[in-house]
């Protein structure tokens, strides 16, 4: 079988978000980079089903050149090569990402034949907005069900779980389909040494699409004031504790 | 007509998005597949009927809706940004190739409409302008305040869409069996958690030993779940639960972005942290500061001795 799994490079934030002078971006000087959990447990996914299948396993991304990192290390995860949509690094907004998605997949389909399963993050960690893997999927007309935590093959087809108050909600869906998945749908692995070693010389296939104009265009960012708050310090130490009882019984829950 | 809302099911939630909506333009309008008596305060409520719409069905759901959409020609169609009034109103602009702004807190009509969006799960708001023919928008829950609900329940107004085969293909075969045990961390009105500084799964059991006493719920942060040290159902985060207690107790939790994400909705936070600089504080409104080794279990015990004092009056 054939899977493929698309990923995005984000800042790894830490404890406060600080903007470049434009306010166009997140000022990323002094900052990591990765991939949304959710999609981390994405490609963990991916490369399981080929584990267990046979197969291939391709990740792709849209970013800029640097984002050939997390290219890299979705394949020290086990995806066996990669496509990279290179960008100038400009943002582009959903609908555009979505249509470079579906133009990459149609090509390499053309190629090597259809994806039995295509995996994104339910949003991603940055924009956050809900809605690339199910504009991909109606665009090449397959099913897609979102906001999975469990995805397993049942002959043809997908049995999807998704997570509601008192239980899980199934979805079987006939391959090939779209499915957006949830941290929490696996433990994802450590990459070993000679897997990232490995995950040097696995190919990546670039090419640089246009990007149209932008539908939700980002005008600027903006840090939510903070509400000024101070915590009011109970205490050091064990000898806080009848301050923090006192408090909790001044709430209503002790 | 100028604004629909997509109404999963009656709640706050949904008095936000009508609340919201009608900021856009009146009259409002709502869509559902659900109890069209249960909605409120619109000038009508559509019904869409059919075997489709027995369990939850999103691509159905979605193209009953744009059936809708394209009859009445709303300016705006709007949905309340949860887990499925996002996937439905994804889908529609696909179908409909028009653009989505997710989880807005505020937005002004107008070609192009403008939108403030949340990105980062809240941590970061993003001002956009929207070009499309009509507005698709879904609102942050907890962004806006509700508008009452009336008890006048709304005309109602019964359609059966058209459906195709593959709007059919997506929908709940079945309800697997819950995990039910314990209080659910997303409706806990106490919540304890703890991050790696508990030093071992077995760390946990002071923190357990708290959320009992106050009859609360056991969170944790990623870095916990990353380890396997707890599942990931008591992940508070931007990709774990978003909570909403009366008070949130954060032991050994430094405030990254990611956790914060989750813990927005707690109407008051209680840091416990050895270091004074950590960037929780400035969210928490009370702290303690010190090693939560010592700190919490001086906590349930002090607890202990108030409990017993008010089970043994006089």
């Amino acid at each position: 079988m054939r899977v493929l799994v698309c990923v995005k490079r984000v800042p790894m934030t830490g404890g406060r978000i600080v903007l470049t002078d434009d306010a166009q971006a997140i000022e990323t000087k002094h900052l990591g980079f990765t991939v949304s959990p959710h999609e981390e447990c994405g490609v963990e996914e991916a490369v399981r089903l080929i584990e267990a299948n046979a197969g291939e396993s391709v990740v792709l991304t849209l970013g800029p050149p640097e984002a050939e990192e997390q290219l890299r290390d979705a394949m020290a995860l086990g995806a066996d090569r990669a496509i990279h949509l290179v960008t100038d690094g400009d943002e582009w907004d959903a609908q555009s990402t979505a249509g470079a998605i579906v133009e990459a997949v149609r090509s390499d389909e053309a190629a090597n034949g259809a994806f039995d399963l295509v995996f994104f993050g339910n949003e991603s960690a940055d924009s956050g907005g809900y809605q690339v893997g199910i504009r991909v999927a109606y665009a090449l007309g397959r099913p897609v069900a979102t906001g999975l935590k469990g995805v397993a093959l049942e002959g043809g087809a997908a049995r999807c779980e998704q997570e509601v108050p008192g239980g899980r909600d199934v979805f079987v869906l006939p391959l090939p389909a779209v499915v957006t998945v949830l941290e929490g749908l696996n433990l994802p692995r450590y990459p070993s040494v000679p897997a990232k070693l490995r995950a040097q010389r696995k190919p990546v296939d670039a090419s640089s699409p246009t990007r149209p104009q932008p539908r939700l265009e980002k005008l600027r960012l903006v840090v939510p004031e903070s509400q000024g708050k101070e915590a009011e310090i109970l205490g050091h130490g064990p000898d806080a504790a009848p301050a923090v009882v006192e408090v909790l019984q001044r709430i209503g829950v002790a | 007509m100028a604004t629909l809302v997509y109404v999963e099911e009656p709640g706050d939630l949904t008095q936000q998005a009508l609340a919201f909506a009608r900021g856009l333009g009146e009259p409002l309008h709502a869509f559902t597949t659900g109890d069209p008596l249960a909605v409120t305060g619109v000038e009508k409520v559509h019904h869409a009927e059919g075997d489709a719409f027995a369990s939850y069905a999103p691509a159905a759901i979605a193209r009953a809706l744009v059936e809708l959409v394209e009859a009445q020609s709303p300016s705006a169609v709007v949905a309340s940004g949860t887990p499925r009034g996002n996937e439905v109103l994804a889908r529609v602009a696909a179908i409909t190739d028009l653009p989505l702004a997710a989880n807005c807190v505020a937005s002004t009509p107008g070609d192009p409409a403008s939108v403030t969006r949340t990105r980062w799960g809240g941590s970061l708001l993003e001002e956009a302008r929207i070009h499309g023919e009509r507005l698709l928008l879904t609102v942050q829950p907890h962004a806006v305040a509700p508008e009452p609900a009336t008890d006048e329940p709304a005309p109602v107004e019964r359609f059966a869409p058209t459906l195709a085969e593959e709007d059919l293909v997506v929908t709940v075969r079945e309800r697997a069996g819950s995990s039910a045990g314990g209080v659910s961390l997303a409706e806990a009105k106490v919540v304890v958690s703890c991050g790696r500084g508990a030093g071992s799964p077995e760390g946990f059991g002071i923190i357990e030993e708290l959320a009992g006493l106050l009859g609360g719920a056991v969170g944790c942060s990623r870095a916990v779940t990353m380890a396997g040290w707890r599942p990931h159902t008591d992940q508070v985060g931007q990709t774990g639960t978003k909570i909403a207690p009366d008070v949130y107790i954060a032991c050994g939790i430094s405030g990254a972005t990611q956790h914060m994400a989750g813990c927005k909705g707690a109407k008051a936070i209680l840091a416990v942290n050895i270091d004074p600089e950590a960037p929780i504080l400035a969210s928490a409104d009370y702290a303690v500061i010190g090693d939560l080794h010592e700190v919490v279990p001086a906590i349930s015990a002090e607890l202990r001795k108030a409990q017993k004092g008010t089970a043994e009056p006089g």
